[in-house]
């Protein structure tokens, strides 16, 4: 008698060792079709902003009125960064250089790491968290509040209305606001190399010159340009698809900030390896 | 004319309408009825296609509008006005700039045509003197208000209401209804109304229709309705949480 149950534990144990292989499979086509279903569900959403920006009437104010969204209301926390951020290349830069005695690179390291790189992908981040979270849940909240419904049913196209739009400022607004960072933050690294650490405002300044060609700022320029449309691109995306509920938005955000940041990084990488 | 035929759907494996089959009568107001959770909502949005069945059809005047294309889904949509539930005003936009919003986006009306239009629907929902004030500084009833000007703004044939009067006290319930039952008569439209707060709707209400598991259970006029022998709506009617329909 005691032994049935123990057989039937045995035996259901030995069915889900001999199921498991097939469990997985199972798992990852499923795992494999959603992700290609939300690959081209998001795909699809950046191809019809894209096409509706073409449609008339052109929305010219909503544009601008975006650009002020994203610009100048990001322009504070992209100063501060800026600065800082500069300050602590100058810091660092320094102290590197000096072991070498070439702290007269000082202009010259820091310029090249702002235009290339920092400049762009710090901007970005400043973005994504300032700017691109609110859109995210900004949409989230005209989904949940059935604003989207009603644009749908006043026959008015929510994608050219309420994503194509942002998705122009952000193309627009992020090279200023990338530029704007580089400027600030040479600048922050000319008050900590020249003005605290001594080094020379003349070899500052030359070395800069003698290095920074045209590519290195094209480079950063074109960065920060994708780098606005996969901020505009995902937050839209994400507030548009949100779970029509509170914590549906709250999740919009979330996603939309950590999926910003990851692609920004895997396409700066990429971006990278083909400009260098 | 719209007409519902066999209309199927369900939402995460459950299945909400399943048939339904509807006519809605031109220049009349509808009311459709139901507890809590029945469909109501998901019925209305499917008759200007914010919601696409399963199965079955939603014709308006002949044509199967779960089968269009957008542009010509827009044309139909163009035919409509919607009240939500919740209003849906955009909150970015004045409540004037909510009610002009679909002639600036749609129309080549002018600025001074738009004005004119515009505070004359919110005379009629006695809004005239808040057109400056944004959404979130209004009241409840004023938001629905607002949401019905912006309905009629632009002339639609059928105005769908999506319980116009949830979340409000019963004065201003009262005056809601009063409001769609003004408005229907002074412009014709087809009403269709989704509410459970019965017996006040059925006073604006020219025939009603009980929406019950899935199904319309019965539909007539407003007496017909409150006389039904149907256990199901009697049930309705007086509210008891005994009887056929499970109280969930």
């Amino acid at each position: 008698m005691k032994t049935q149950p123990e057989n039937n534990n045995q035996n259901s144990v030995g069915s889900s060792i001999a199921l498991f292989p097939l469990t997985l499979i199972g798992t990852m086509g499923r795992l494999t079709v959603e992700l290609l279903t939300s690959l081209g569900r998001i795909t699809v959403f950046l191809f019809s902003a894209i096409l509706w920006v073409f449609a008339p009437p052109a929305q010219v104010h909503l544009i601008i009125l975006h650009i002020k969204s994203i610009g100048v209301d990001s322009l504070l926390v992209v100063l501060l960064s800026g600065l800082f951020t500069g300050m602590v290349l100058g810091l660092q830069g320094y102290y590197t250089l000096q072991k070498f005695q070439a702290e007269t690179w000082l202009g010259s390291a820091v310029a090249l790491g702002l235009l290339r790189e920092l400049g762009p992908v710090l901007s970005a981040f400043m973005v994504t968290g300032r700017t691109g979270s609110a859109m995210a849940a900004e949409l989230g909240t005209m989904r949940v509040t059935e604003q989207i419904d009603a644009l749908y049913s006043m026959a008015i196209n929510p994608i050219k209305y309420l994503v194509s739009p942002r998705i122009i400022a952000g193309l627009i607004a992020m090279p200023l606001l990338t530029a704007i960072f580089d400027i600030v933050g040479i600048f922050g690294a000319y008050l900590v190399g020249v003005g605290l650490l001594g080094v020379s405002s003349g070899s500052f300044i030359s070395g800069m010159e003698r290095s920074v060609v045209f590519m290195d700022v094209y480079s950063g320029f074109l960065k920060s340009i994708s780098f606005g449309l996969i901020i505009t691109w995902v937050s839209c995306y994400k507030g548009f698809h949100a779970l029509p509920m509170a914590s549906g938005v709250s999740r919009a955000t979330t996603e939309s900030v950590v999926l910003s940041f990851v692609l920004i990084l895997v396409w700066d990488f990429f971006m990278t390896s083909i400009l260098l | 004319m719209i007409e519902v035929v066999d209309l199927h759907n369900s939402f995460k494996g459950q299945e909400v309408l399943k048939g339904v089959n509807l006519k809605f009568e031109p220049g009349k107001i509808t009311t459709i009825i139901g507890g809590s959770g029945a469909g109501k909502t998901v019925l209305l949005k499917h008759l200007n296609a914010l919601l696409l069945p399963d199965r079955g059809t939603v014709l308006v005047d002949g044509v199967n509008i779960t089968k269009l294309r957008q542009k010509a889904l827009n044309r139909v949509r163009n035919r409509f006005g919607v009240l939500f539930q919740g209003a849906a005003l955009l909150d970015s936009m004045t409540v004037y700039d909510n009610v002009a919003f679909p002639l600036r986006e749609k129309t080549g009306m002018s600025e001074t045509q738009i004005r004119e239009k515009v505070m004359d629907r919110l005379e009629q929902v006695g809004l005239e003197r808040w057109g400056y004030k944004y959404p979130a500084e209004v009241s409840g009833g004023m938001k629905k208000r607002c949401g019905l000007a912006r309905a009629l703004v632009e002339d639609p044939e059928i105005v769908l209401f999506d319980e116009p009067t949830t979340g409000l006290d019963p004065m201003l319930a009262k005056s809601i209804h009063e409001l769609i039952g003004v408005t229907q008569a002074h412009f014709g439209y087809t009403g269709i109304v989704v509410s459970h707060d019965i017996p006040e709707v059925f006073e604006i209400s020219h025939i009603v229709a009980m929406l019950a598991n899935g199904v319309i259970e019965e539909i007539g006029p407003p007496e017909q309705i409150q006389n039904s022998q149907s256990p199901i709506i009697q049930q309705f009617l007086r509210g008891e949480t005994k009887g056929p329909m499970v109280v969930l």
